[in-house]
């Protein structure tokens, strides 16, 4: 009982407010759980910003790992320095950062005081959004480095990768909502001074009927030469193509009433219906915005250069110098440092490598390479140094040519959606209904035929059926958005409400990556012998270890003698004068052993083998409820780059139908999706790491799996959650409703139409009743769409 | 009812007014970061308690 309490109290960093477990600083009072985090406090100390910690609890980011000291060197270089500076004059110079760190007030407060640490900067503003920082600062006595390195003390490292090398600032396309706004300008003031028009004026006031008409026409010329631009140009774009989308019958309608309006001013026979024509863009421009809305603090682009360093070091005759990725060459020796990212295919010449490939293969368990063996670009070298000798250059390496093969960039249009192809019918109908009404009139009152052919291409424009998808589209983003399922475009919604088949990649997507599932089978270990045990693993940062730590759920500081990590074997150490051995079998037994599996680790206390573990990946929660569920509903396959140790729980789960398939590689996951295209099928590919970026592209929608925000995912088609992943089926179901909404929507607003056509085939549409409603129609459209998707929303237990 | 004239103008002045004042503020990107600007304008010389829940509440 005792023991639990004394668990419960533990000391908090007071910089990153994470549990001090191994030791404990202190430093005026104030608890450190590493001297990085200290370090970093006395800074801040020193220079008066201490209201970082006041203003939010322990604001830090934990400072355990250390950073090489010459790790930004290679901003020294003026090639690579000018390939990330902005803006430079004689004295200043503009960068931007990328900061992952930023999380809180206190972060942007201290970058924003950036200035109080380092007088040469003059400015530095924080994008929380994007979590970054632009910095202006004065370059004669202060360098690129220097920033970075003091950006790097505050424990705000930047994040600078192969991909930030001569970009440009992504140019936000703003062009839709200055349309949006002076559309909206002009429709307000346009049906302002169409009062006299519908309700009538004195007549002997006449003269100023006609100004007001003159006022609308000139009123409307910017929405006809502006804000309706964006519809010629994507139906000229799809007349291009010889396809006819939604937006050619609109662009017809607007012409049409344009003309006709204008020829009623300027031979005065009436007013016009200049106040339905930019109405009736205003919402449309309107629908497209909010269906555009994007997520800033996503990328849905991704590639290899967003992951590779910008630069490594080359050793060369015995000298070290910075590189660019570009320019490194067959036959380079390059020197990876600790946590550093191998960029290219090569021989390992020196060192021991012990390298992480989780985001190449989403296995969490680093792999050991002795020289002369190949390690491919992508892993992350973890200990010591290590060299090698470079034998395919950066854009030849198995990874990134992945990325370059062509048939992944597939272009995905959205040519094919069903309201193109709806409003098509509809066109013609509506084409069907004008020649009878002209008919009718030829026999009747020719003077109507124009009259009568106008109106209706005015009424019976498929402006509706475009309102309703935009405006429903938008809402189901949003509405998707705010359960942390994000979409690149509209256009994806439809693509899954379409499929019929969906991949599943098994390590990182249905398990957390973690080993948190650990059996263990031999002699009970006594609470003395689990402290040494829990000293011993908390030495190693090997995943397994990590494991072992938590699963002991011990704290203590027992001292650890003649700790020794063999990469790929084990580790040892003397504890309270017992000798610990920790991993594999053929290690901890100095015996032989064929068998070697990698998830069991054994352990002997003075030489006397007491028991083995046994670790599985940990599916996340309610996973393999939702999996049965969807089973029953759409054609399930799993793929995995692990070995076939899970086949059976997951056979179980899924049945005999699901195609399971193991020890998978990134190209064999692309063909496996190409396979099932070619049987017709729609396919959703969800998937987390680099590993499966190749699927993501093939699929008709690659879900990436992230864990958190901040973390880089591959690129693909929308963004998920991982702890969302449970909503799966309800997110999809969302989706499906999304067509049903439109059509609702539709419908409703096809009665307007016809209220409207009754009118326009007698020659007797007013522009009262055009005016009256167009809005009507519009704002209907509206609530129906909000209500409706918020509706189905709602019954899905969607937030 | 030439009055009417000079309704007109002023009325077509100021809805111009506020549509330059709406382009002003998108091409100034104020609409680009939308938790910065909120944030920044709490901070003075030395924060306070009070500001300190009020960010908070407004971060999670």
């Amino acid at each position: 009982m005792d023991r639990a309490i004394t668990k419960k109290v533990t000391v908090q960093c007071y910089h990153c407010g994470e549990d001090c477990t191994n030791e404990i600083i202190q430093n005026q009072e104030k608890s450190f759980c590493c001297s990085g985090c200290k370090m970093v406090y006395e800074i801040l100390q020193q220079n008066g910003l201490c209201d970082y910690y006041s203003i939010s609890n322990n604001p830090g980011k934990n400072q355990k790992t250390k950073i090489r000291e010459d790790k930004f060197s290679f901003l020294d270089d003026i090639k690579i320095a000018a390939s990330l500076i902005q803006y430079k004059d004689e004295e200043r110079t503009h960068v931007q950062f990328y900061l992952p760190q930023i999380h809180c007030s206190s972060c942007l407060w201290l970058l924003e005081n950036l200035h109080k640490l380092a007088p040469a900067v003059i400015s530095s503003k924080v994008d929380f959004e994007r979590r970054e920082v632009a910095i202006v600062f004065e370059h004669k006595n202060y360098s690129l480095r220097k920033v970075a390195e003091q950006l790097t003390a505050i424990g705000y490292e930047p994040y600078l990768s192969f991909n930030d090398m001569g970009k440009q600032l992504p140019k936000t396309d703003s062009s839709k909502i200055y349309k949006l706004g002076i559309a909206g300008f002009c429709f307000a003031n346009i049906m302002l001074m169409s009062f006299p028009e519908y309700f009538g004026i004195d007549a002997k006031e006449k003269d100023l009927l006609v100004l007001f008409r003159y006022a609308n026409l000139i009123l409307s010329l910017p929405v006809f030469f502006y804000s309706a631009t964006e519809f010629y140009n994507s139906a000229w774009k799809s007349l291009k193509h010889k396809f006819l989308n939604i937006d050619a019958p609109i662009v017809l309608a607007v012409w049409v009433t344009f003309t006709r309006s204008l020829y009623e001013v300027l031979s005065g026979t009436g007013g016009g219906y200049f106040d339905s024509m930019s109405g009736i863009v205003f919402f449309m421009l309107a629908g497209r915005v909010l269906q555009d809305k994007t997520y800033r603090q996503l990328s849905f682009e991704r590639d290899y250069t967003s992951y590779f360093p910008i630069a490594v070091t080359r050793i060369q005759d015995n000298q070290t110098e910075a590189v660019v990725l570009p320019d490194i060459k067959l036959n380079d020796t390059l020197l990876i440092h600790n946590e550093e990212l191998i960029p290219a295919d090569g021989i390992l010449t020196m060192g021991k490598a012990f390298i992480d490939y989780s985001f190449v293969t989403g296995e969490s368990e680093p792999v050991a390479k002795e020289m002369g063996e190949i390690v491919y670009a992508g892993g992350k070298q973890i200990g010591s140094n290590i060299e090698i000798l470079v034998i395919k250059e950066v854009a030849q390496s198995y990874l990134t040519r992945l990325w370059n093969k062509d048939e992944t960039t597939i272009e995905k249009t959205n040519e094919h959606s069903f309201v193109h192809l709806l409003s098509r019918y509809f066109t013609w109908i509506v084409f069907g209904i004008a020649i009878a009404g002209a008919t009718y009139w030829f026999f009747k009152d020719t003077d109507r035929i124009w009259n009568v052919i106008t109106a209706v291409l005015i009424i019976a424009c498929p402006c509706a059926l475009l309102l309703s998808n935009t405006f429903t589209n938008g809402n189901i983003l949003r509405r998707l958005g705010r359960n942390h399922f994000y979409l690149r475009n509209a256009q994806v919604i439809e693509d899954i409400a379409t499929a019929d088949t969906i991949v599943f990649d098994k390590t990182g997507t249905l398990t957390t990556g973690r080993y948190n599932d650990i059996q263990y089978e031999g002699a009970t270990l006594t609470w003395q012998q689990k402290q040494q045990l829990y000293a011993l693993a908390s030495q190693s940062t090997h995943p397994l270890s990590k494991a072992i730590v938590e699963w002991t759920g011990e704290t203590g500081s027992r001292k650890v003698h003649a700790f020794k990590e063999l990469p790929g074997y084990g580790i040892e150490g003397m504890v309270e004068g017992n000798f610990l051995l920790l991993g594999s079998k053929s290690f901890v037994t100095h015996q032989e052993s064929k068998e070697e599996n990698d998830s069991i680790v054994y352990l002997s206390i003075e030489e006397k083998l007491m028991g083995k573990f046994s670790f599985r990946n940990q599916y996340r929660k309610q996973i393999p409820d939702m999996l049965q569920f969807i089973n029953k509903k759409y054609a399930l396959a799993v793929l995995s780059g692990d070995n076939a140790g899970e086949e059976k729980y997951l056979r179980e789960l899924l049945g005999f139908d699901t195609h399971l398939l193991f020890n998978q590689n990134p190209s064999d996951k692309l063909q496996v999706i190409k396979r099932l295209q070619t049987q017709g099928k729609k396919v959703i590919m969800i998937g987390d790491g680099l590993n499966d970026a190749g699927a993501l592209q093939q699929a008709n929608v690659g879900i990436a799996i992230s864990e958190n925000n901040n973390h880089f995912t591959p690129a693909s088609d929308a963004i998920l959650s991982a702890w969302q992943l449970p909503k799966l089926y309800q997110l999809i179901q969302l989706c499906k409703f999304n067509k049903r909404v439109v059509m609702t929507a539709f419908v409703i607003s096809v009665i307007y139409n016809l209220i409207g056509l009754f009118f326009a085939v007698q020659g007797v549409l007013t522009p009262l009743i055009a005016a009256i409603l167009m809005p009507c129609s519009s704002l209907s459209i509206l609530l129906v769409t909000y209500g409706l998707s918020n509706f189905f929303g709602t019954r899905l237990g969607l937030k | 009812m030439s009055v009417i004239i000079i309704l007109l103008i002023a009325s077509i002045a100021v809805a111009a007014l506020f549509l330059a004042a709406f382009i002003w503020s998108v091409r100034d990107g104020q609409y680009k970061d939308e938790i910065a600007p909120a944030v920044r304008i709490l901070f003075d010389d030395k924060p306070s308690e009070q500001i300190k829940e009020v960010e908070e509440a407004k971060l999670t």
